[in-house]
């Protein structure tokens, strides 16, 4: 029986890395639901979308893998800005059932096309070599693509917190969040604050499904699979909130690995139980407001 | 309301007051083309003999749409999270047959109800107070907790391979289950009529009235008094019992039951069937039910990529065209045609 | 001289009027998952069937087959059950076929005996099916068929005394794990944990799972899941913990390298050992002809599976069926009989129908992964059981005893 210090350094640096994939994709979801307002259960579409397209760009062009998640991350923001502009834009005023009806509708959609050009073959990617071994620190070693993953979850992390916190299109997002009304009247453009945000929260979501090919292999049905798990971690962490979603990847990731090392016959049962908890007790989540 | 009556300027308040009192009094009476679905249902047996096994399981899922629409057409609840009680009815009757002998299949829809809807009072009272997507997860929560739960137990439950062999005793003591699903079509069409014409007087009852004020403007209702948690708890725990009679009818027409019961997607396809056909409208779920069940029985043997896209495309088309389903698209259509005719 | 000509013609009219007199088309409903995630399951079959149907009409001339398929949906077994009873009822088929998940034959199973129609099962694997109905009989394997016989081999030629058991939470993969337990701990070996992993729809993060073996280090791990994306992720993890470097060897049934995803699983897949009754690098005179046929009809990137592989060899079993019932299928009893006891060389090896428990019978290869000459992985046969018989039911294990 290893260590219990051992065990818990497994669970922390296994549950980082699961956390750090669920903030990447989740975060634009909750920034959008919080600042819009809109249901987007289309956004594990985008996230396969981005999938699809680094295997294309891997296996096609041979471009690498990591220029390759980049572009597809661009690609998806930019490809996402239509749909923002053309058809979510005339349902921000609609009721909640509407917009899942219709991000649900773009999902299936979605599914449909991908499976027509991809097929229902799971795809995985060429990585290059030095994500591909682990990295010995003497008391054990960590896989290489997981601590990549870990470095860009924090190097992203940062990076959002100084957009929002420290500039000036970051406190207009917030201000939008807190109170629309008060921000336009102020003068913000807060049409094409959504479209920003939107395009970054896809492309975002599309990073979060690059990265996602390695942990989970891609089908098309990815879109759809992890999309409940997007939903609780924005749930859970409350929408809108920075903080929030990543205390709630966090806790989740974290508790999920641990609970899988110690108790594998519960399955899933810890993350819809710890949901139900906090929801109960604070409904908007950790930092939603109310 | 006759014809030659005048509009808006001409008509004084007490007029206007009586109209609707009429409206509101006269709802519930029976009117002709109510008769319509039933009728269509009975001439389906005899055109489509031969159907039978695939018609009863269309049944079965316009009860389980019923069951939605009560809750998101008429009190406004959204939940993709209903499969959790249509798993509930559909376990109790399997594990009442094995484990208690208790094989009488119609006193075992009704018992399937009544636990149903005991878990849906004590779930409701729980997260009937939250709205949003704090209600939509919660939902989700419950029914995969559910799921996860009855794999854990799999000794029990059967697990993803389920509970074959299940044996139920003929229908009223004479009708075998036959192959061709005869029977299995009368019985679960008699079942529907029987908790429709219930639904129908609820729906109509001052009860039902509340509901709707409910769903339209809840603060208000809670500024006249009314008691809001308690009528939610209540109609969510009717349309729990009814979505567990339609399990427990599955389990009784397949004789087999899986985990597959409690499936997200199961949740998510009867919502699907429910804005095709209308909510909020009585027979909207027998609408959108029945053709969602065709279509996809037929698109699937031609092309099973092009049903998903089709299915989804519609979706997107009726959120921006049709926001009431089909039932909506019908009715404003009549309501153009007779207008032409009027001055 | 005139006398044998009219012989010889009264004689060859008689034949054509024996051979046109019984000319029957026998018609099969074939259930497989055409659409959904499971789709490319379905595929591997389907292609399987056609190319058969393409290459060996004629063995059963004047006879005629005629396929209609069905999609047997998620593995709910309603959609299958609605689906496999109007195939019976209404396209009046003399016999279903195909089944690539168990629930569907699950279901199925009642409505065979009371229709009195035979159900060939092509891959659909849970153990005591064949015990459901007279009239089921399988071509394509039991779980206990693969696991069984990796527990003595694990321990008497690979070397592992201990084993962690880790699989997809549900029947199969527990199914699996018993099986391989049973023979394991039966040669000597010792079990040291077993892990379920999470629901078979989702692919988890294999990581935790896979860590927590590692931390116990046993000699060996035998891994069940479905076969499909969940094969690639476990090879993933096991690559990425470094477990064949810290001396856990990886063993399972052949569900863990399909056909199909084997070239993408890279270098962390040499050395693992699989027990199974098919690979594409199975060497016999069948199997070259069967991968030729197929490269010739579907392209150099298409490759056969297992589950190509057992339908291949259901259509055999029908098509030698058929001549023996010389075209009569419409007595469901009788074909079943036909074909009990049935025997052939296949892509497989030599394969046979065991007349007692109508499952199969076939030859268990262990086999590990390599790299071969051309740069492409492939496997290597170590080992060959022959004739192998479901061990459930052998040893009456559970609902196999029923």
């Amino acid at each position: 029986m290893p260590h219990l210090l051992t065990i818990a350094v497994s669970i922390l640096f296994d549950g980082l890395a699961y956390a750090m994939f669920l903030f990447i994709t989740s975060v634009g979801l909750s920034v959008t639901m919080g600042l819009m307002g809109f249901v987007n259960l289309a956004h594990g579409a985008f996230a396969m979308a981005g999938g699809y397209i680094v295997v294309s760009l891997t296996r096609s062009l041979g471009i690498d893998f990591v220029p390759s998640l980049l572009i597809s991350a661009v690609v998806i923001a930019v490809a996402s800005v239509p749909f923002e502009r053309g058809l979510y834009r005339r349902l921000y005023k609609s009721t909640d059932l509407e917009q899942v009806l219709l991000t649900i509708g773009l999902a299936f959609m979605a599914i449909a096309a991908f499976t027509y050009f991809y097929g229902p073959i799971p795809k995985s990617v060429p990585l290059p070599s030095w994500l591909e071994g682990d990295i010995n620190l003497g008391f054990r070693s960590f896989p290489s693509y997981r601590a990549f993953l870990i470095l860009i979850g924090a190097i992203l992390i940062t990076i959002l917190w100084y957009a929002f916190e420290r500039t000036n299109i970051g406190a207009k997002i917030r201000a939008a969040v807190d109170n629309r009304r008060m921000a336009e009247s102020v003068g913000i453009n807060v049409d094409r604050l959504f479209t920003l945000t939107f395009a970054l929260g896809s492309g975002l979501a599309a990073l979060g499904g690059g990265f996602a090919i390695q942990l989970f292999g891609l089908t098309p049905y990815f879109a759809v699979l992890y999309l409940v798990l997007f939903l609780i971690v924005v749930a859970v962490g409350g929408l809108g909130s920075l903080k929030g979603t990543l205390l709630a990847a966090l806790v989740i990731g974290i508790i999920d690995t641990g609970g899988k090392y110690m108790f594998p016959q519960a399955g899933n049962f810890f993350i819809y139980a710890i949901t139900v908890i906090v929801l109960l007790i604070k409904p908007a989540g950790f930092y939603g407001r109310e | 309301m006759a014809a030659s009556e005048p509009t808006s300027g001409a008509m004084t308040a007490k007029a206007a007051r009586d109209r609707a009192a009429e409206y509101l009094l006269r709802r519930h009476y029976f009117r002709w083309p109510e008769a319509l679905p039933w009728l269509i249902a009975i001439v389906c047996f005899f055109v489509f003999p031969d159907r039978m096994t695939f018609g009863s399981q269309v049944v079965i899922m316009i009860m389980f749409a019923l069951s939605l629409d009560l809750i998101l057409g008429y009190a406004g609840i959204v939940t993709l999270g209903h499969a959790a009680f249509f798993g509930v009815g559909a376990y109790t009757v399997a594990l009442a047959s094995l484990k208690l002998g208790w094989s009488e299949p119609v006193s075992g829809v009704v018992g399937a109800g009544i636990v149903a809807g005991l878990v849906g009072v004590i779930v409701g009272w729980f997260i009937l107070r939250y709205r949003g997507l704090t209600l939509l997860m919660l939902t989700i929560a419950f029914a995969a907790m559910l799921q996860e739960a009855g794999n854990i137990r799999s000794d029990f439950t059967g697990g993803y391979d389920g509970l074959p062999g299940l044996m139920f005793d003929p229908l009223l003591g004479h009708f075998q289950y036959d192959l061709y699903g005869h029977t299995a079509y009368w019985y679960a069409l008699a079942v529907l009529a029987v908790v429709f014409f219930f639904v129908r007087r609820v729906v109509y009852s001052p009860f039902g009235q509340a509901l709707t004020g409910i769903r339209e403007n809840v603060r208000r209702m809670h500024s006249i008094g009314s008691p809001v948690h308690r009528r939610l708890v209540t109609v969510y725990a009717i349309s729990a019992g009814i979505a567990g009679m339609a399990g427990a009818l599955f389990t009784q027409t397949n004789a087999y039951v899986t985990l597959t019961v409690f499936d997200f997607d199961a949740s998510a396809k009867v919502m699907v069937m429910l804005i095709l056909g209308g909510t909020g409208r009585l027979y909207g779920p027998f609408i959108g039910a029945v053709i969602y069940m065709v279509m996809e029985d037929y698109f699937s043997k031609l092309s099973p990529t092009f049903w998903q896209f089709g299915i989804g495309l519609m979706l997107v088309l009726a959120v921006l065209f049709a926001r009431r389903g089909l039932l909506g698209l019908a009715e404003t259509g009549w309501r153009k045609l007779s207008q032409r005719g009027a001055p | 001289m005139r006398l044998m000509k009219s012989i010889g013609v009264t004689a060859l009219t008689l034949a054509l009027a024996a051979g046109t007199a019984s000319a029957a088309t026998v018609k099969i409903g074939v259930v497989l998952p055409l659409s959904g995630a499971n789709a490319d399951l379905g595929h591997q079959m389907d292609k399987a069937f056609d190319l058969y149907l393409k290459l060996h009409a004629q063995d059963i001339a004047p006879h005629k087959v005629e396929l209609v398929k069905r999609d047997e949906g998620p593995p709910t077994g309603a959609a299958a059950k609605t689906v496999g009873t109007e195939l019976i009822t209404n396209d009046k088929v003399n016999m279903l076929l195909g089944f690539s998940f168990s629930p569907s034959a699950i279901a199925l199973a009642p409505v065979m005996t009371q229709a009195k129609v035979p159900m060939i099962i092509s891959n659909a694997g849970t153990a005591w099916i064949t015990n459901l109905s007279p009239y089921i009989v399988r071509l394509s394997f039991s779980m206990w068929h693969h696991a069984f016989p990796m527990g003595p081999y694990a321990y008497n030629k690979i070397g592992c005394k201990t084993a962690a058991l880790a699989y997809t939470d549900f029947p199969p993969g527990k199914d699996s794990t018993d099986a391989f337990k049973t023979g394991f701990e039966k040669a000597g070996g010792k079990v040291v944990d077993s892990i379920p992993m999470g629901s078979p729809v989702q692919v988890p993060d294999f990581t935790p799972f896979f860590q927590k073996i590692k931390d116990a280090h046993p000699d060996c791990m035998y891994v069940f899941i479905p076969s499909g994306a969940h094969a690639t992720g476990v090879m993933k993890a096991y690559g990425e913990l470094g477990m064949r470097k810290a001396g856990i060897k990886l063993i399972g049934p052949m569900d863990l390298i399909p056909d199909n995803k084997l070239q993408d699983m890279g270098d962390a897949a040499i050395g693992t050992i699989v027990m199974g009754n098919y690979a594409v690098d199975l060497q016999n005179a069948e199997n070259k002809k069967f991968n030729e046929e197929w490269h010739k009809a579907y392209g150099p990137d298409s490759y056969p599976d297992f589950m190509s592989a057992a339908a291949w060899d259901s259509m055999h079993a029908i098509f030698d069926t058929i001549k023996k019932v010389n075209g009569d299928a419409t007595d469901g009893a009788k074909f079943v009989d036909a074909m009990k006891g049935w025997s052939a060389n296949g892509p497989r090896g030599p394969v046979s129908i065991d007349a007692a428990t109508r499952d199969i019978v076939q030859n268990e290869n262990a086999m590990e992964v390599i790299r071969k000459p051309d740069g492409k992985l492939g496997v290597k046969v170590l080992d060959t059981t022959k004739a192998v018989h479901d061990e459930c039911k052998v040893l009456k294990v559970g609902r196999c005893g029923s």
